[in-house]
């Protein structure tokens, strides 16, 4: 909206929630590349079924709500979520698990809330953990990496995967475990984490081909950050905490612990620090509680990853401090100007 | 506190003041059995039976409590009823007892017995503490059984099924495999489906009553405050 200007001589940056979400998406484009590089155009696939779904779903919504449709339909926030939503889901899972965590991500976690604004929960990952928790077996068969196959599935296989019969002997053939999963199995059996860091599924920093999505991620991350569409306090406090704890772990216990790279560069990690953990909406809005926001995605990340009983942890941590944001947000409210502390 | 009509307080306690959708009274074990369609309906018809056995004798022996002790005497009351319903559920309906477990003797805390012995049955004749027990006892089986039913339905595909713990073995036809081949969706089943559930089904409820008062029909805006005890904790 734009507000009329009065006295003093205002400048408007020119801001608005579409041109905000476009630059996310903007962002996201060096980490979707790396991610087709590495693991094959099934995640572009998943990007255009969510996309579609979240499209209909948010005019389904607005319609109902009685809401103009060209305008939020062009700010592009339900674009926003499905394109997080798909880039979290395996990149050769059903299309129908694509269409129901979308789809309860814009109507249940999005619009029975409020709408864009309104909700507490970060609709990207309400739809994620709803697929985690409901469907474990799909969740889990991630593409093998381009590093480690040798080749990634074609658009005909992906597509024959995504919305045909899935036989188990095609699927084992072109999925891996990933190393968070691995590791947890590994050190479930007894292993340390230096023999199981031997597998060939582990690279330089974190999981091979991993780390380059990662670094792709974090580039687009950085870049966000510098344009402040993204607040630099949550990913330095939630990756600062995740390498905090997990070096003071790994240095107590090697064997046991996996080192700070290691979490940094698997998983969700940057992916989450930058792009999920940054929300605006259900994130914690003042400097000080952005700091506190991310450093308790990062604790919580950490123990549900080497505690807990998922293998990783960035949506369920991103929802439990969204949880916490408004009391953060409460006891970290910057002083006005000119008045008493 | 006038003698209210058949109607009213039949219409009350099934819709207008439903324990379940309006009252929000008695949440937890509304959310806790009602993973299927069977379990809800066990646990509502345990509840009626204390409603009914509650409302009737705290109406009957209302002109001898003294105001200062009734709560006391209504918790003794409703905590030898729910006994009685338990030891005869144990008794008769093993299965299903074992199904729902603690939360047959938990309905000694469900706030609405206590409301409505407190907010109705200690100011009327035992006949009409006796209807009013039935119908609120009613209300809340029919949201545990539509919740129940839904949570199954989507998460499992099926309706009613164990109904054989109920009904004995003619309770099997019961069952409904309603979507074959269907490969489940937990969260329906979990904690968070009860809870989503609860709210589409309110939803529901005050959409269905907005038309109709839409189309001038005198439904009263929520009138949960007289179940309530206010100063009562609601479990």
């Amino acid at each position: 909206m734009q507000f009329a200007t009065t006295t003093s001589p205002h400048v408007h940056l020119g801001n608005s929630v579409g041109r905000v979400m476009r630059r996310v998406v903007y962002a996201l484009l060096p980490g979707l590349l790396a991610l087709v590089w590495i693991f094959g155009p099934g995640v572009l696939v998943q990007a255009a079924i969510a996309v579609s779904t979240a499209l209909a779903a948010e005019a389904l919504m607005l319609t109902l709500r009685g809401k103009p449709l060209g305008r939020f339909l062009g700010d592009c926030s339900a674009l926003v979520t499905a394109l997080l939503l798909a880039i979290a889901l395996p990149p050769l899972a059903p299309w129908w698990i694509t269409v129901l965590g979308t789809g309860f991500a814009i109507i249940i976690a999005k619009h029975l809330y409020g709408g864009l604004g309104y909700n507490p929960f970060n609709p990207a990952m309400i739809g994620y953990v709803v697929l985690l928790t409901s469907f474990p077996r799909e969740m889990s068969s991630w593409a093998a990496p381009l590093t480690l196959h040798g080749s990634t599935p074609d658009l005909a296989t992906t597509l024959a995967l995504v919305f045909g019969e899935r036989s188990a002997e095609t699927l084992d053939a072109v999925t891996s475990a990933t190393v968070l999963d691995l590791l947890r199995t590994q050190i479930g059996l007894g292993h340390s984490v230096t023999e199981v860091r031997s597998s060939p599924v582990f690279g330089l920093l974190g999981a091979r081909g991993w780390e380059w999505v990662n670094l792709a991620f974090l580039a687009g991350g950085l870049w966000m950050c510098r344009q402040r569409t993204a607040a630099w306090q949550i990913p330095a406090g939630m990756l600062g905490a995740l390498a905090v704890i997990s070096t003071l772990f790994w240095l107590v216990d090697a064997a046991r612990f996996a080192p700070p790279w290691f979490h940094l560069f698997s998983g969700a990690a940057i992916f989450g620090a930058f792009f999920i953990a940054t929300d605006p909406v259900s994130a914690s809005t003042t400097p000080r509680g952005r700091l506190i926001y991310g450093a308790g995605i990062g604790v919580l990340t950490w123990v549900i990853r080497s505690v807990g009983g998922f293998p990783d942890g960035v949506a369920f941590a991103v929802l439990l401090m969204n949880i916490a944001a408004p009391t953060i947000d409460q006891y970290t409210r910057p002083r006005v100007f000119g008045a008493r502390a | 506190m006038s003698t209210p009509s058949v109607r009213e307080i039949l219409s009350n306690g099934l819709w207008h003041n439903n324990t379940g959708l309006v009252a929000l009274l008695g949440l937890c074990p509304l959310l806790a059995t009602s993973s299927s369609a069977i379990n809800g309906f066990g646990l509502g018809m345990a509840t009626v039976l204390v409603l009914l056995l509650t409302n009737t004798t705290i109406s009957a022996i209302r002109q001898y409590v003294q105001s200062e002790v009734r709560i006391p005497v209504y918790i003794v009351v409703i905590a030898s009823a729910v006994t009685a319903v338990e030891l005869l559920i144990h008794a008769l309906l093993p299965e299903l007892h074992k199904v729902l477990g603690i939360f047959i003797p938990l309905i000694v805390t469900n706030c609405c017995v206590l409301g409505r012995a407190e907010a109705f049955a200690s100011k009327q004749r035992p006949a009409i503490a006796a209807l009013d027990g039935l119908a609120t006892g009613l209300g809340f089986t029919l949201v545990l059984t539509t919740l129940g039913g839904l949570r199954e339905l989507i998460g499992h595909g099926t309706l009613f099924a164990n109904a054989n713990i109920m009904f004995g073995e003619a309770g099997r036809a019961l069952t409904l495999h309603v979507l074959e081949d269907y490969r489940g969706f937990l969260l329906a089943i979990l904690p968070p489906g009860a809870f989503i559930g609860l709210g589409l089904l309110i939803a529901g409820k005050n959409l269905l009553d907005a038309r109709a008062r839409q189309r001038g029909a005198a439904v009263p805006v929520v009138q949960a405050t007289h179940c309530a005890p206010s100063a009562l904790p609601t479990p």
